[in-house]
């Protein structure tokens, strides 16, 4: 494990009563990088992202995230949130809010910081992903990929450390995807960390540093996307990957 | 709009989570429930009475001694019920129609009748039928008595007949437009097309609210009491009279309670399971 | 004024049809206080059922499971049984186990009076069918949206407050404003308990003046304008609070 390691999971498997959905989970994700998880419906992807986002408990293993343990069960959920951000596939956004007054509520409701401080940042971040225009739409009034993009902007509201991206585009029409991919693009160029799970394939050459292919719960291959993507060493890999490009 | 919806669409009341107990179980759970509540203040009635050196602990054996007579009212309860219900059925039936018709001024005239008795409260009803309602009605052939029953039966089959209007015309506006159409293209006349294709698909949905009309109906049966008619009410009060005493209040009121408990209870379950059938069907 | 009251004198003199309640001041005063008490009794139950509807919404969510249940059974208990029933139970059978207290004058009386009994009895019958109906709306928020809430670091009480049941009440609001109507509708059960509500008052006047038909019909005409202006107050809301964007 390198040193600057943000995120590291260990041995994490996670069963749902007899059935296993994670097994031997075990990688670090460095300061900075960008790692996709892809595989097939079904492989445990999104359960991953919610163990590592505390939203479900693991059944056994550790995941340690800039030194909080998030299988501790004395967890300090707030704590980890700040530090945390995830993006969900639909109905992320509360609708009966305004696109800023969704990226304002929760600084100020959970980490209770001053209004205006926070209404200055919510601004810009609505500003970096391209939808100042839009600060009073509602989000039923707002296409699939903007709604995604103010999620996004509402994630970082909280100053993360690391965010997640749980098919994020999966949900939405071509034309929409692109826009929410470049803003991700964007995010990952500035430095964030990213966990993606994703079924763009050429989004995850493009913007990871490393690929996880997982099926059944297990990571079969992992490498550099290159690697990975053009030439899988697994034959379950190329399987998939014949499927999917 | 939005391509990506915000929120997903209510389902209709009611609905079990999932994860609840099982049907029967919990069912059978709530009754024994209510069953034992009732139980426990008879117990404690008891207690108390044993305490207060009374009679020994008779509260059971008192309440068993009414209860035929308070049956007796209760099944009158059902029974001014099932009239209430019959009666204002088939009047809603026509009112209903009459609310979905093709002419304006009858869909007018009946949606006006729909909304006033819609509106106004049953007890309201109850005592405008008893007491404006007159003592017999001259027809050409015979004079027909109204005894006091014939009129809160009346009274109460006004809300109901309104209520089903509503959901008569519910379960036909509900019915796509295609099937008028292709009646339509059939060359069927309106009212064979609503008579042979439309009403039939509309009786299935419109069978849930209708029970459960009824159960709100039974549960209003209580108010002829407050207008001077004898039902399970004012015979339970007169054995409490008779008794004179207070610490059979509660576990008379609890048994009266429990008996339409076990009645409308289980209805209710009914209408539940029923309208979950009838909306996969679609 | 003075015109009404003299068209509604020359009425019950000339025709026989006596609307006292609008010539004779102390029938129309009797009038517009059982009117006034119907209103404040409508009021305050709406909110107490509110509360409790709020709060059995939130203990159905509870991973208590004797909360749950307990919860269930208050609902099932008062959706199925009958409301006068159950006002009579509590006036009469819990209100006659209650001690005496000493009020004011000296007197012994009983602690909550018939008032208070008819306001608690409807607020349970009422509150009962909104723990439902809160319930529904809760159940048409997408787990989704609670994981996004969660993931912004809300507890569960802060994504129930901030997000579930502002969201549940908006989707309610029509469910919620029938049982409104039909709690004003309620409020005459408080009658047979001598409370002197707006068909008490009305039932004051024409045993007095023997105008039974005449104040059968201007109670009628009163209950059925009152809810037709509440059902038209209650769709104003509805549309000031919809969601842009959903039209389910």
């Amino acid at each position: 494990m390198s040193q600057d390691a943000l995120v590291v999971l260990s041995q994490v498997e996670k069963r749902f009563g007899a059935l296993v959905v994670l097994r031997d989970i075990s990688f670090s994700v460095a300061r900075g990088k960008t790692v996709c998880i892809i595989g097939p419906s079904g492989s445990g992807k999104s359960t991953l992202l919610r163990c590592v986002n505390a939203l479900v408990p693991v059944s056994s293993g550790s995941i340690v995230i800039d030194g909080i343990k998030v299988n501790d069960p004395a967890l300090d959920k707030i704590a980890l949130r700040r530090k945390v951000g995830m993006v969900f596939q639909q109905y992320n956004l509360f609708p009966h809010r305004t696109a800023l007054q969704n990226v304002m509520m929760a600084p100020i409701h959970v980490l209770k910081q001053d209004r205006h401080e926070v209404e200055e940042r919510a601004r810009r971040l609505l500003a970096k992903v391209g939808l100042a225009d839009k600060e009073r739409a509602y989000p039923g009034e707002l296409s699939g990929g903007q709604q995604q993009r103010v999620a996004i902007a509402r994630s970082l509201a909280m100053n993360p450390l690391v965010m997640l991206f749980d098919e994020v585009t999966a949900a939405l029409d071509p034309e929409t995807k692109k826009e929410v991919l470049i803003t991700i693009r964007e995010l990952a160029e500035d430095g964030m960390t990213c966990m993606i799970v994703t079924h763009e394939m050429g989004f995850a050459r493009e913007v990871a540093d490393h690929v996880y292919f997982t099926e059944k719960g297990v990571i079969v291959e992992h490498g550099p996307p290159r690697e990975l993507l053009l030439n899988p060493r697994e034959e379950r890999t190329r399987a998939f990957l014949n499927q999917v490009l | 709009m939005t391509t990506l919806p915000v929120l997903l669409v209510p389902r209709p009341l009611p609905q079990r989570r999932a994860g609840e107990l099982p049907k029967g179980l919990f069912g059978g759970g709530l009754l024994a429930a209510v069953l034992a509540a009732f139980m426990i203040s008879i117990l404690a009635a008891d207690a108390r009475a044993a305490i207060g050196n009374a009679a020994s602990s008779d509260v059971l054996p008192i309440l068993l001694k009414w209860s035929p007579l308070v049956l007796h009212g209760f099944l009158f309860n059902l029974l001014v019920s099932v009239l209430s219900m019959a009666i204002g059925t088939a009047l809603g039936l026509w009112l209903g129609l009459g609310r979905v018709s093709h002419f304006p001024w009858l869909r007018r005239a009946a949606s006006t009748v729909i909304q006033f008795f819609r509106n106004a409260p049953w007890l309201v009803l109850l005592f405008y039928c008893m007491f404006l309602l007159p003592f017999s009605i001259t027809l050409p052939f015979a004079t027909v008595p109204l005894p006091d029953t014939a009129k809160a039966v009346i009274g109460l089959s006004l809300p109901v007949m309104a209520n089903v209007a509503e959901i008569v015309r519910g379960g036909v506006q509900s019915i796509p437009m295609e099937q008028w159409e292709s009646g339509e293209a059939l060359a069927f006349s309106r009212s064979q097309i609503l008579w042979m294709v439309i009403l039939p698909q509309c009786l299935r949905r419109m069978i849930p609210p209708w029970m459960n009309l009824y159960a709100i109906l039974t549960m209003s049966t209580p108010l002829i009491s407050v207008v001077g008619i004898q039902d399970s009410m004012t015979l339970a009060r007169a054995a409490l009279v008779a008794e004179g005493r207070t610490d059979l209040f509660i576990p008379m009121y609890l048994m009266l309670l429990s008996w339409f408990f076990l009645y409308c209870y289980p209805i209710a379950r009914w209408t539940t399971a029923l309208e979950r059938r009838f909306q996969v069907r679609i | 004024m003075e015109g009404i009251a003299d068209f509604f004198r020359w009425l019950a003199d000339a025709r026989g049809l006596n609307f006292s309640i609008f010539y004779d001041a102390l029938d129309r005063s009797r009038f517009l206080e059982g009117l006034w008490t119907t209103v404040k009794l409508s009021v305050i139950c709406t909110l107490l059922s509110l509360a409790i509807g709020i709060v059995g919404a939130w203990l159905q969510g509870a991973r208590f499971a004797p909360a749950r249940q307990l919860v269930q059974g208050y609902v099932q208990f008062f959706r199925n049984t009958p409301p006068l029933v159950q006002l009579f139970f509590f006036y009469f059978a819990v209100g006659n186990q209650l001690p005496h207290v000493l009020d004011e004058h000296g007197m012994l009386v009983p602690p909550i009076s018939n008032v208070g009994w008819a306001i608690l009895s409807l607020s349970l019958f009422a509150g009962a069918f909104n723990v439902e109906i809160f319930r529904a709306g809760i159940e048409a928020v997408p787990r989704a949206m609670v994981e996004a809430a969660e993931s912004l670091g809300y507890s569960r009480l802060g994504v129930f407050w901030h997000v579930l049941l502002p969201l549940s009440f908006r989707i309610s609001l029509p469910a919620l404003n029938n049982n409104l109507v039909n709690l004003v509708k309620t409020t005459t059960l408080a009658y047979a308990i001598a409370v002197p509500e707006l068909l008490y008052a009305a039932a004051q006047i024409w045993s007095e003046v023997l105008n039974v038909r005449e104040m059968m019909n201007v109670l009628l005409v009163t209950y059925v304008a009152l809810v037709a202006v509440l059902v038209l107050m209650m769709g104003r809301w509805e549309r000031a609070l919809r969601i842009p964007g959903y039209n389910p």
